[in-house]
């Protein structure tokens, strides 16, 4: 396997033990990512000299036999709505094209703080509103595994990126499935925090109460190296929790004999492509020979969880986004006659579609004599979705099903029907909602050669746990171990 | 017809906390424009709040104060609206979950209790403020965030409110109780203590209320009053007319004392008020309130009326005391030194406060303590110097700082009780003053004292008068 194709974990060990340096690995990478990249479109911005110079500094104090971070020299890629001091922050939208934030998101000091390299940013959908970042206002990213399918969304161009083998990892942001959904269609691993477990500081808002910040990696035991990063309490966000950072990779080699499995019967419904049920069985079959016990249960209120969550998420965001209006930073229509003119111009020229209509979606339902009818409704019905969590959790250690009813799909098939668009996220939305803890692994294949996600969900701040039950299947099979058919030299004449 | 004048007020006052309410940036006033801001309170993509506990719970104090129901469970509500200088466009404050609720004030309309009810007490943050430019056909304006963020407290009423009497002591009563629990400085030229009111008229003896009119922009407690009185005239004209009245938001313009339209309520805007998501909800407990409690000075009214019980001051003197509350600590300090409270009242009332008005001094930044204070009056009491001399000590402590012994000794001005010596000095005086002597004996009692002034002009103020007086009335028979 070359160096490109190994994991983050397998590298960090070379170059401590100084077999590789740094900047070498650096530098084949964005070879490779210039050969990649204009097929897959994976990245908004990339920092080569900044990512050579940060490199050549890691090497000469790994030299020096200095204490080191525990991501020293690896290249991770980011999602460009977090906040990077050095590089534009921009969430795929013209709003903020050029936008340079005065402050480094707390994941992003945390980056830095453990030595890794920051390479670029990777694209999004706009404001990571939606599910195959066909929605960006600047490129659309393709998947690897077939360059005319979506990579998925929100955090398609830190899948492709990962799934391409031009970052080692790569972090991404969660509201109803942005995060795994893109790994299971890019045959990666994707893990999306307990609500408070990752600091939402310098993550540009879509919808507060839902978004977290999570890992894109090549196997487990990476997802488990940047949990162990990323995660803790930050006094900067009120919403994070102080609940103690568990050691994520120590014991994941733990066996799962006796695992209580739960299979939703709601997830197994009317939707589910048959070549993703199938391999989900296969998936479970070989749980079960790991002396697992999978139990049947139900989330009786699984149907409501897209509708609560699009009244909830685009509530939030409305609100959110409402500060863009070319006053203080960003975009700034110039052809406008005062200030109301200005902000309504300013933001026509400067949103999206999908984004407006989520912004005008948000608004409605929380305009005067709706409010009662939705938002706080879609609140009441989102209790009884964590209830049916909790519930569950009495009975089961952890809730196994698709990460997407379908494996990727073709760029533009579903642009034109957001409805369908909004049903991608089906199985991961409930997650959000209720604030626990999910991951997808890479658990096969479709009949087009496409990669298939198994999702697993546990209970608030099991994190630990989840690593662990998902390490247990990728040690019985290779499915993280292939490679899309994008090799640089098939691309090179391209 | 005959109109009854109801009105509400919403008070808003600026906390005199250190920094702002969800970040760490400085609220002093009067900065550079755009110095005291960061990232949070300039609402850049991607920060969070971080609520300020020093300004919650002085939030929980005045309501407190106000005699308001703390909501065990409280928490933040966002409040959407554009203007350039709300940096979200939406303000972090409260709605569904107010701090304090249902409580009440009383006011003392001219010698008359009155409780007026207060709807709600929450905790806000403040906006900041847009420059426009002087020039001719400036197309700009500049906004300045210093201000944004500040917390802000706001204290709505229930329309309790029938004459301007009662609004001035409503005003001047809420005022107090800001100043005495020490959460705002109230500079209403600084905008960190202001009023909005709601008006409307009913025929008196009726109960329903009529249609209320909003008036903004009250920049001074004089403009209260004046924007209400031009309201209650407007609407009763309209009333007499048999026209309705409009509800709606009228701005008040200071300069040509009058009021115009700024919104009807079809045009007011619908804020789209939703919980706060990046705060976490405040849980109050018994404890954490009884802290808070405990922090609360007597307040003025009470303390008022307290001095008038146990120091059998008059209204007016108590009411003098208890304007401030570093007066009324001030004074309660003397008393527990020595217990003289008409004197002490005295010479805190006129002579301290002149003094520090005449520096622009807080009184406790005056040379003079309470200990000082209190060594002058009990030299005065004991008969150790005339108070006539004692003027005369303390403009010299105002300007030292010196205990008044120390100068008294220093200046020789100890009293002269030696009744042989003031006698000789009355002799020395009606000696030289023969035609005084007999206007006297004839009948003319005011040439009595003229010769007591002389006598004290010779003993340069330090003769005992009373004794002098006596003396004297011996000497030339009366
Ligand atoms: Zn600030």
């Amino acid at each position: 396997m070359s160096l490109l194709q190994s994991t983050a974990y397998q590298i960090k060990n070379k170059i401590i033990s100084r077999e590789i340096k740094s900047v070498d690995l650096v530098s084949s990478l964005f070879t490779r990512i210039k050969h990649v990249e204009n097929n897959i479109q994976a990245f908004i911005v990339t920092d080569e000299k900044k990512a050579i110079h940060d490199a050549i500094e890691i090497d000469k104090r790994i030299e020096r036999g200095e204490e080191v971070g525990l991501l020293a020299g690896i290249p991770v890629a980011v999602k460009d709505n977090i906040c990077t001091k050095s590089l534009p922050t921009t969430c795929a939208s013209k709003i903020l094209q050029n936008f340079i934030p005065p402050y480094d998101a707390f994941i992003v000091r945390r980056l830095k703080e453990e030595d890794a390299i920051i390479i670029g940013k990777t694209n999004l959908d706009e404001f990571a509103m939606g599910s195959s970042t066909e929605n960006s206002g600047f490129k659309i990213t393709r998947n690897p595994w077939n360059l005319e399918c979506v990579p998925g969304g929100s955090s398609g161009g830190s899948a492709s990126a990962v799934a391409a083998d031009v970052a080692y990892m790569a972090l991404g942001s969660d509201t109803g499935g942005s995060i795994r959904q893109p790994a299971a269609l890019c045959g990666i691993v994707g893990v999306k925090p307990t609500y408070g477990r990752v600091s939402r500081y310098g993550l540009v808002a879509f919808g507060s109460s839902l978004d977290q910040i999570g890992p894109l990696t090549k196997d487990v035991r990476d997802a488990a190296l940047l949990m162990q990063v990323i995660a803790g309490y930050d006094s900067c966000d009120s919403t994070s929790v102080k609940v103690p950072v568990p050691d994520y990779m120590e014991g994941i080699e733990s066996d799962v004999k006796g695992l209580r499995i739960g299979i939703p019967k709601e997830y197994f419904a009317t939707g589910l492509k048959s070549d993703v049920h199938t391999v989900i069985k296969d998936a479970l079959k070989v749980y079960k020979r790991l002396g697992v016990e999978i139990i049947d249960i139900s989330l009786p209120h699984t149907e409501y969880a897209v509708a609560v969550y699009y009244i909830v998420a685009n509530a939030e965001a409305s609100s959110n986004l409402a500060r863009y209006d070319g006053v203080r930073y960003g975009y700034r229509s110039n052809n406008a006659q005062g200030v109301i003119d200005m902000y309504s111009k300013t933001r026509a020229e400067g949103f999206g579609n999908e984004v407006k209509r989520r912004i005008m979606l948000g608004n409605y339902a929380l305009s005067s004599g709706y409010y009662d009818a939705y938002y706080l409704k879609a609140s009441r019905v989102r209790t009884l979705i964590k209830n049916d969590f909790d519930a569950a959790f009495e009975k089961v250690d952890c809730i196994m099903s698709p990460t997407s009813p379908v494996p990727a799909f073709k760029i533009g098939e579903r642009a034109n029907n957001p409805l369908e668009m909004y049903l991608s996220d089906i199985y991961t939305i409930p997650a959000n909602l209720a604030g626990i803890p999910g991951i997808s692994i890479p658990c096969g294949f479709s009949k087009e050669h496409l990669p298939i996600g198994l999702q697993i969900l546990a209970k608030h701040f099991e994190e630990k746990k989840l690593l662990q039950i998902a390490y247990a299947f990728e040690r019985e099979t290779d499915f993280h171990l292939k490679k899309p058919p994008l090799n640089v030299s098939s691309l090179q004449g391209a | 017809m005959e109109y009854e004048v109801v009105v509400g007020l919403e008070t808003h006052a600026e906390l005199s906390t250190i920094t702002k309410l969800f970040c760490g940036c400085s609220t002093k006033f009067g900065a550079e424009p755009n110095s005291q801001v960061c990232p949070v309170c300039l609402g850049m993509p991607g920060v969070l709040p971080v609520m300020n506990k020093k300004a919650f719970e002085s939030a929980m104090k005045v309501a407190l104060a106000l005699n308001c129901t703390i909501n065990k469970f409280t928490n933040f509500d966002r409040k959407s609206y554009y203007y350039p200088d709300l940096p979200k466009n939406y303000q972090i404050s409260q709605n569904y979950y107010n701090l304090g609720v249902d409580g009440y004030m009383n006011i003392d309309v001219n010698g008359t209790i009155k409780k007026v009810r207060i709807h709600n007490v929450h905790l806000e943050e403040e906006a900041g403020k847009l420059i426009h430019p002087e020039e001719v056909g400036a197309n700009y304006s500049l906004v300045d965030f210093n201000r944004a963020g500040v917390p802000l407290l706001e204290i709505v009423s229930q329309p309790d409110m029938r004459s301007t009497d009662e609004v001035e002591s409503y005003m001047q009563t809420l005022r107090k109780i800001l100043l005495y629990t020490e959460v705002s400085d109230c500079k209403m030229q600084e905008g960190s203590l202001r009023f909005e009111a709601s008006i409307s008229l009913r025929e008196k003896g009726t109960e329903k209320l009529g249609n209320r009119v909003e008036i903004k922009n009250l920049n001074s407690m004089k403009s209260v009053i004046k924007g209400m009185e031009y309201e209650a005239k407007r609407q009763a004209e309209l009333l007499d007319r048999g026209e309705t009245i409009a509800r709606e938001t009228r701005l008040w313009d200071e300069v040509n004392e009058r009021s115009e339209r700024m919104r009807s309520k079809e045009e007011a805007q619908d804020y789209r008020y939703f919980p706060e998501p990046d705060l976490l909800p405040v849980l109050i407990d018994e404890k954490w309130m009884s802290e808070i409690k405990s922090t609360i000075p007597e307040l003025p009214f009470d303390r008022r009326q307290r001095f008038m019980e146990v120091f059998k001051l008059s209204d007016y003197d108590a009411s003098c005391l208890t304007e401030e509350k570093v007066l009324a600590d001030f004074f309660e300090y003397c008393l527990s030194i020595s217990d003289r409270p008409k004197a002490f009242c005295n010479w805190i009332i006129n002579d301290l406060l002149r003094e520090a008005k005449d520096r622009k001094l807080d009184i406790y930044n005056l040379p003079i303590k309470p200990k000082q204070l209190a060594a002058l009056v009990e030299t005065i009491e004991r008969g150790i110097i005339s108070s006539t001399i004692a003027k005369e000590v303390f403009s010299e402590m105002i300007l030292t700082g010196k205990d008044p012994q120390k100068i008294i000794e220093e200046k020789k001005l100890v009293q002269i009780n030696d009744e042989g010596f003031i006698e000789s000095v009355i002799d020395k005086m009606i000696a030289s003053n023969p035609n005084v002597v007999e206007d006297y004996k004839k009948g003319k009692k005011n040439a009595l004292a003229f010769l007591i002034g002389q006598v004290m002009k010779e003993t340069k103020g330090k003769a005992n008068p009373k004794l002098v007086n006596e003396l004297l009335v011996k000497k030339v028979g009366g």
